[in-house]
């Protein structure tokens, strides 16, 4: 492998790692504030893809209404779902809300195949053109991408660190009890939750949309396994982890393709996973802090 | 000087156990009444009732004569009445003056500042760990911030719970030290302990809690004195 196309393979990388850590944030938020797998927000990808294809190719809408349609709609749909699905839950035990996250994520799948049908949708890619960067020809789309994803993360570090409404949400994360006894409103900061988190895969899920330009119904299934991968490597409830083991899974990923090994890129994600449940199961930066009494 | 605090015939239970039996008790604005009792007796679950965490399935609790039975716990907490929680609590991954923020969650940021630099006053040692994240602080400390964190509120009564549990008798005798402080400037404080001696010896008036059901109750500086008390809690 020459040195061009180990970096070439390393931005194509970086470019679906992108993704990969927008959705795998979603993930650990939802895990580090209520402790649950949230198993259905791989499908709230695949219903911002559709959003995206529908006002692009049926209602030719410009692309940047199509972009707020589908995150919107994503967010809508995360808050409905928790609403809906998850509050009546809330005191019952863990497995319950897993079992039902698994259930709304069936219920996605197969009602987006009711209504969208289940063929693949294609779309014109909404990006084109690419530059060249030394030796080394670069997609617009993955810079774009890189870019979006990195821009957004650091907003949510601002968020979460810096602002009163994320404080709360690392309060309530930590120690539910305590952070009703500081006078935050359980509901209202879960829903933030879900609604940040719902956002993100809907950003992530046009800028899936950018590189793979097709929907179908069960493309999240896929998609949000291999993010709850990157999650759980980068320590499941940690927010910087999420970011670096998207980026990790998806450069895994692409180094796999480029050594010629492209149809074994999946088993290598889970192979990641399980080295990682067995040998370092809180992941990079899920430690946990050494509490002294 | 009226009441603040009524709690009306309460009973709690966890699943089928009845773990509080007809309890009725009142705070006055400007007292320390102490729920004094054994472990088991029922204290942190009363006190949980109040704050709303715990639901009574009979009687009523009123604050400011409104009854906050079914309010939410955070609004329990936006009226004033603000809890300082068994273990402390404190948010172990928020640094010390993030931890106090939260205290502060529902007053209005232009007056955060100024609570603050109150507590500080209040708990030097807190300002020297302002940047430290909670979980690095020692129990004493742990406990200051819970006490700092609560006072941010500004409270209207504040309920302690068991605030010696696990301190060094130095330090034992420190945050005694500061809940009579908070007394003296005005503070209304329902106090739960199992340090009986060190309760009484602060207390306007105390009520003894056996099994669920309150057995005793007088003012701290009689019920100090009282042999049945003496010989079940002051090992005497």
């Amino acid at each position: 492998m020459t040195f061009s196309l180990l970096i070439a393979q390393l931005i194509n990388g970086m470019q679906t790692g992108s993704v990969y850590a927008l959705v795998a944030l979603g993930y650990s938020m939802v895990y580090g504030i209520i402790k649950l797998l949230n198993f259905a927000h791989g499908d709230i990808i695949m219903v911002g893809a559709y959003m995206t294809y529908y006002a692009i190719a049926s209602f030719a809408l410009p692309p940047v209404l199509a972009i707020i349609l589908a995150i919107t709609v994503s967010t809508l749909l995360g808050v409905t779902v928790e609403k809906v699905a998850y509050t009546p839950l809330r005191s019952a035990p863990r497995l319950s809300l897993l079992i039902t996250a698994i259930g709304v994520s069936f219920l996605l799948e197969n009602g987006a195949q009711l209504l969208f049908g289940a063929d693949q949708k294609s779309m014109d890619p909404l990006i084109t053109g690419s530059v060249m960067l030394g030796q080394i020809n670069v997609s617009y789309v993955a810079i774009v991408t890189i870019l979006v994803s990195v821009v957004i993360m650091i907003l949510l570090s601002f968020v979460v660190n810096k602002t009163k409404a994320g404080k709360a949400m690392r309060a309530v994360s930590e120690d539910m009890g305590a952070a009703q006894l500081m006078g935050i409103s359980l509901n209202r900061t879960i829903s933030m939750t879900f609604a940040i988190g719902s956002a993100l895969a809907g950003i992530g899920s046009v800028l899936y949309l950018c590189a793979y330009t097709q929907a179908s119904p069960t493309m999240g299934s896929m998609l949000g396994i291999k993010a709850f991968v990157a999650a759980v490597l980068g320590g499941i409830g940690s927010i910087p982890g999420a970011m670096i083991g998207g980026f990790t899974i998806g450069i895994l990923e692409a180094l796999v393709a480029a050594i010629g090994f492209s149809m074994w890129k999946d088993a290598a994600v889970f192979l990641v996973l399980i080295i990682v449940l067995l040998f370092k199961p809180t992941g990079f930066l899920g430690k946990k802090i050494q509490e002294k009494v | 000087m009226g009441t603040i605090l009524s709690v009306n015939d309460i009973n709690v239970f966890y699943g089928a156990i009845h773990a509080i039996t007809d309890i009725s008790f009142n705070v006055d604005e400007g007292e320390i009444v102490t729920l004094i009792g054994a472990n088991g007796a029922g204290k942190s679950t009363t006190l949980n009732t109040i704050s709303g965490l715990l639901r009574s399935r009979t009687g009523d609790i009123k604050f400011m004569g409104n009854s906050i039975a079914k309010t939410s716990p955070n609004k329990i907490v936006e009226s004033g009445l603000v809890m300082v929680p068994e273990g402390r609590r404190i948010f172990l991954g928020l640094t010390v003056e993030e931890n106090l923020e939260m205290g502060a969650y529902t007053r209005p940021k232009t007056e955060i500042k100024e609570s603050m630099e109150q507590v500080y006053e209040l708990f030097p040692r807190l300002k020297e760990r302002q940047s430290q994240i909670g979980g690095t602080l020692s129990g004493g400390e742990q406990q200051m911030l819970a006490m700092g964190r609560a006072l941010m509120a500004k409270p209207k009564l504040i309920m302690l719970d068991e605030p010696s549990m696990g301190l060094a008798p130095l330090l034992v005798d420190l945050i005694f030290e500061i809940i009579a402080d908070l007394h003296k400037a005005g503070s209304t404080i329902l106090l739960v302990e199992q340090n009986a001696q060190a309760a009484l010896s602060i207390a306007d008036r105390a009520y003894v809690l056996e099994t669920g059901k309150i057995i005793k109750t007088g003012k701290g500086s009689e019920l100090i004195n009282d042999p049945d008390i003496k010989k079940a809690y002051l090992g005497a």
